[in-house]
């Protein structure tokens, strides 16, 4: 393989989601102070930060996994199969990808991410995500079985298995008309 | 705690798998990736931060009760889209939103809306979507994403009530 010049992925330091997210923070903490007074944000911010601490090494791993993934995927192969023009084979694809991922939230984004900055588009992404997260088998075996019953977990799953396809294909098909000049240029800034 | 520890084996190893991928490409490729994926994680660990630390204070103002209470008798389209918000605002984890979704069918809660409930929470948990994905995806990706996730809690819904119970 040819070394292609990697896609950019930069990002902007602070967007308006952060902003908008600190401001939603801010105010909780606030609300939780008024309620349950220092001791009571203390104990959050306590309990918080060990689990921050616990979930660095995971976020780590997925940074590399969504770094090396985005660096040995045959970009044309990536675009040509998941890309805009897809079609239909795209969306499906995408969805198989989303079902048989293993891990979780730190596997699935940084993945994610990866193909769109080698030249998947919106849709089959999406169809990717809803994917994962509707009919993928991770969360399902360690959760959803032991709570819910095997039933209702089969069950659901079946009658979730059209939607990736459907929320793929009605993203592309908003995508192509909200950004109609934007449908060649994957700008995912 | 097995689990967790076969989940960090398997996303480790993968990571290895991957990474060994890279390297046979040559030295200069792998070092490039894990440049790149150091940065990453270097610019994605203050919004984990504000993403762990800020959703702890955004649940602790939304009581369990609430969501349970939402997650009522109430049958019919109404149901579904409270089920859909309650779904959307369940905080913590899968445990307590797979809980409260068997609470809510064990306490005479529709099967639809039961289904409309989980398949929301998969889709939009806030915790998730504030602590996983608006840090790893691009913003415009995500509230794009959300946006046009929002019918298909109904359309499994729908689906339910075609053919019926499990």
């Amino acid at each position: 393989m040819e070394s292609e010049p990697r896609p950019g992925r930069a990002r902007k330091p602070i967007g308006w989601s952060t902003i908008i997210i600190a401001a939603l923070v801010a105010v909780s903490a606030g609300l939780v102070w008024r309620r349950d007074g220092t001791e009571g944000v203390l104990e959050i911010l306590t309990h918080d930060l060990s689990l921050f601490g616990g979930i660095l090494p995971r976020v780590l791993a997925g940074c590399l996994l969504g770094a090396f993934i985005s660096e040995i995927l045959p970009h044309e192969k990536v675009s040509r199969s998941l890309g805009p023009k897809s079609g239909l084979k795209g969306l499906l694809i995408g969805t198989a990808f989303g079902a048989i991922l293993p891990g979780g939230p730190f596997t699935a984004y940084p993945v994610a991410s990866a193909l769109l900055a080698v030249g998947a588009d919106f849709g089959a992404t999406i169809a990717m995500v809803v994917s994962w997260t509707l009919i993928g088998y991770g969360r399902a075996v360690a959760w959803e079985i032991p709570i819910m019953g095997t039933d209702f977990t089969l069950w659901r799953i079946v009658i979730s298995l059209p939607l990736p396809v459907l929320a793929g294909a009605l993203g592309r098909f908003v995508y192509v008309r909200l950004y109609p000049k934007r449908e060649s240029d994957e700008d995912a800034a | 705690m097995s689990a967790a520890l076969l989940i960090d084996i398997l996303l480790w190893g993968s990571v290895f798998g991957v990474g060994l991928i890279a390297f046979r490409r040559g030295p200069p490729v792998f070092k490039a990736s894990l440049r790149e994926g150091s940065m990453d994680f270097i610019n994605i660990v203050p919004r984990i931060a504000l993403g762990v630390i800020g959703s702890g204070y955004i649940a602790a103002i939304i009581p369990q009760e609430v969501i349970t209470g939402w997650l009522g008798p109430d049958s019919g389209w109404l149901g579904v889209a409270t089920a859909v918000v309650a779904g959307a605002a369940t905080p913590g984890g899968p445990v307590i939103g797979f809980s409260i979704g068997t609470v809510a069918l064990k306490s005479g809660g529709g099967v639809p809306q039961v289904v409309a409930y989980v398949v929301a929470w998969a889709l939009f948990a806030f915790q998730r979507v504030i602590l996983w994905e608006i840090p790893f995806m691009p913003a415009r990706f995500v509230w794009f994403r959300c946006a046009v996730s929002v019918p298909f809690p109904f359309v499994a819904a729908a689906i339910a009530m075609v053919i019926g119970k499990p």
